[in-house]
């Protein structure tokens, strides 16, 4: 589930509010949103994928909330990392690595 | 039908919001972007709604999905006709996945067209079998305003809206951000919701409540292959993430590491199901060369998010896994289409997309990987332009009478309102148990559906919820009543046919080659339609 909004790289853009299929954030007036409704998360991943300042974590596990240290998710790199996986929206590539098609033809 | 001594009058000037439109689709996922931009390519005036965000929402956008794409050839195309025929018990109709594999060349080469980066082969062909649901619903949402279509996110419907002579209106429903409600005048009306995993936590899928089927049921439209509404996907234990593609590389094991006999992805999930019943079952990616591993890491890199979060090599490591009901979005049952615009038989009102029933292309055997998103696609299509043309051709543009169904959770009797968490609860209790859902009898069926049945006339008889609860009051009992047709129909078809499995009917009955119907809501009725002829099984009878 969604488990941190980092307040020291959130831009206030807003975007996760808008994104999030299940309505989980809450925005708040010039400050960062809040995870108003994490009960309702569905670990899409989404929210992370879309947010321009690397500033959301959600933790892998969908069934309960794990209590996410923000500074140790920030020092190993994984705060916002779900947008450097190889998405072309998020790297703006023209030709993604989806390679697919030679797995399906194996498999 | 016996809701209809309950319609009320409905004001549009109590809307918050309130906007005419020529079509109204609900739902933007892929089948209700397709629709919405197939229904602006004709001209209508379109006003796209979803529960979430068209773009993210849905069972599509934050996972991928593989697309039945098929050259043109007529030997390629019998050969994709033929292939899942026997699995999905010969439900599926030739003449029906003729066109959608037509359709869908065509709509994945405007795909191209419209800028998704497709990946080139060694031979420098462009392969177009396999989406990425973030890259191709962004592209979608980007379509659908370049479409002129008025998108509202975060604006769940609520119910439809009907005119004086049972013809669709239009609808109403919240704007959960703006705190307000909004109400459509539509002339036509697609249904694109999806279909419903009962939050059972599979990736995207929580969104996916089967609302439409509850509030086309409540204007009289009736269902279609309900009983295949069963299917599970994998997911690591503690994960969302039901990406199943890699699982045929992975050994399934005991606690003790022993490998668990017949346990498999493709034909094996039963052997994982029955484990699981009585103990956990574990998994590893172990049949992955070094190469292949490289091409999964690339090419599905959700797969791995999680595990890789949870601090697991899914190569070298075993880890729990768990299988995720996925109802009718893998399955192929939804709302019965009564001709090729996806129709469904009340004026006005159209259906696409996991909302629709998938068997006329899949039969009773899943739609995930390929068939289901070509059917969004195709579907969407025809539904938007078949919306788009009804609603021309309506004499019905001066409507001045509207009138709501106020089914439940919306009925303002003056009695207290139900709890939609304890409802869901008790649903989940009766569906998502593989010794329930999974592997099917008449008396473990039976015994649900006394209890759906009664908690029905609970929620029937409850009043009005308040509005901060009502999105999730809708949705328990879209819930609900999906589970009593589903169980209904499975009651009715006594024996095993693609993923409908009765452990009290372990053989497939030539005799039940036929469609089963569901509709009603305080009565639910089941009937069989005939299926398809099929050119092949009716020669050689």
């Amino acid at each position: 589930m969604i488990e941190v909004v980092s307040d020291t790289r959130c831009i206030l853009c807003n975007k996760c509010v808008q994104v999030c299929p299940m309505n989980v954030f809450a925005a708040v007036k010039d400050a960062p949103p809040i995870i108003a409704r994490q009960e309702d998360c569905q670990t899409c991943f989404m929210c992370e994928l879309y947010c321009p300042a690397d500033a959301l974590y959600v933790a892998p596990d969908v069934e309960q909330i794990t209590h996410v240290n923000e500074h140790a998710v920030q020092a190993n790199g994984l705060l916002g990392s779900f947008r450097g996986v190889g998405w072309a929206i998020a790297d703006g590539a023209d030709s993604p690595m989806d390679q697919s098609f030679r797995l399906t033809s194996r498999g | 039908m016996s809701t209809s001594r309950q319609w009320q009058t409905f004001n549009s000037a109590s809307a918050g919001f309130l906007r005419d439109a020529d079509v109204l689709v609900i739902g933007g996922g892929p089948a209700g972007a397709w629709a919405a931009c197939s229904a602006a390519a004709k001209g209508a005036r379109v006003v796209l709604v979803d529960k979430g965000c068209c773009g993210t929402s849905g069972a599509t956008a934050s996972a991928g999905t593989g697309v039945w794409y098929v050259a043109p050839e007529p030997a390629k195309r019998l050969a994709a006709m033929e292939s899942r025929e026997k699995l999905g018990g010969y439900l599926q109709d030739r003449a029906w996945m003729a066109r959608v594999l037509d359709r869908t060349f065509e709509s994945v080469n405007l795909l191209a067209e419209w800028g998704y980066p497709f990946p080139q082969d060694d031979d420098g062909e462009l392969r177009r079998n396999n989406l990425r649901g973030p890259d191709y619903m962004k592209l979608m949402r980007r379509q659908v305003r370049k479409a002129g279509v008025a998108i509202l996110d975060h604006s769940p419907a609520l119910e439809l809206l009907v005119d004086e002579d049972g013809a669709v209106a239009g609808a109403r429903g919240l704007r959960r951000q703006q705190g307000d409600t909004w109400a459509m005048r539509a002339k036509a009306v697609v249904i694109a919701t999806g279909g419903c995993a009962f939050l059972s936590g599979g990736l995207g899928c929580n969104v996916l409540t089967g609302d439409g089927y509850l509030m086309a049921a409540e204007v009289g439209a009736v269902l279609s292959g309900m009983e295949f509404s069963n299917a599970y996907a994998i997911s690591p234990a503690f994960s969302s993430v039901t990406k199943t593609l890699f699982y045929g590389w992975a050994t399934f094991t005991y606690e003790d590491g022993s490998p668990i006999p017949g346990a498999g992805s493709h034909g094996g999930r039963s052997a994982i199901a029955r484990t699981l019943l009585t103990q956990p079952v574990y998994c590893q990616i172990d049949k992955a060369d070094a190469a292949t591993q490289a091409l999964m890491r690339v090419s599905q890199p959700n797969f791995f998010v999680p595990l890789d979060r949870a601090g697991i090599d899914p190569f070298r490591q075993r880890f729990p896994v768990t299988l995720r009901l996925e109802g009718t979005v893998r399955g192929t049952g939804g709302l019965h289409l009564t001709d090729e615009t996806c129709a469904t038989g009340v004026p006005g009102l159209y259906a696409a997309g996991d909302a629709a029933t998938r068997q006329l292309i899949c039969g009773g055997f899943t739609g995930g990987g390929s068939h289901n998103a070509a059917w969004a696609m195709s579907s969407g299509f025809w539904a938007g332009a078949g919306a788009a043309d009804y609603a021309r051709q309506s004499t019905r543009a001066s409507r001045r009478h509207f009138q709501a169904p106020a089914g439940v959770a919306l009925n303002d009797n003056g009695a207290a309102e139900f709890d939609p968490a304890g409802i869901t609860r008790a649903v989940q209790n009766e569906v998502l148990p593989y010794d329930k859902n999974y592997f099917r009898t008449e008396g473990g069926l039976s015994g649900s559906l006394a209890k759906l049945d009664s908690l029905w006339a609970v929620v029937r008889g409850a009043g009005q919820s308040a509005v901060e609860r009502v999105v999730k009051a809708r949705e328990a009992a879209a819930m609900l009543a999906t589970s009593r047709w589903m169980y209904r129909s499975a009651l009715v078809r006594t024996e095993t046919r693609g993923m409908h499995k009765r452990d009290d009917f372990p053989e497939l009955d030539h005799r039940q080659r036929f469609y089963l119907i569901s509709g009603g809501l305080d009565d639910v009725h089941v009937w069989a339609r005939p299926a398809a002829h099929h050119p092949v099984l009716e020669n050689a009878a």
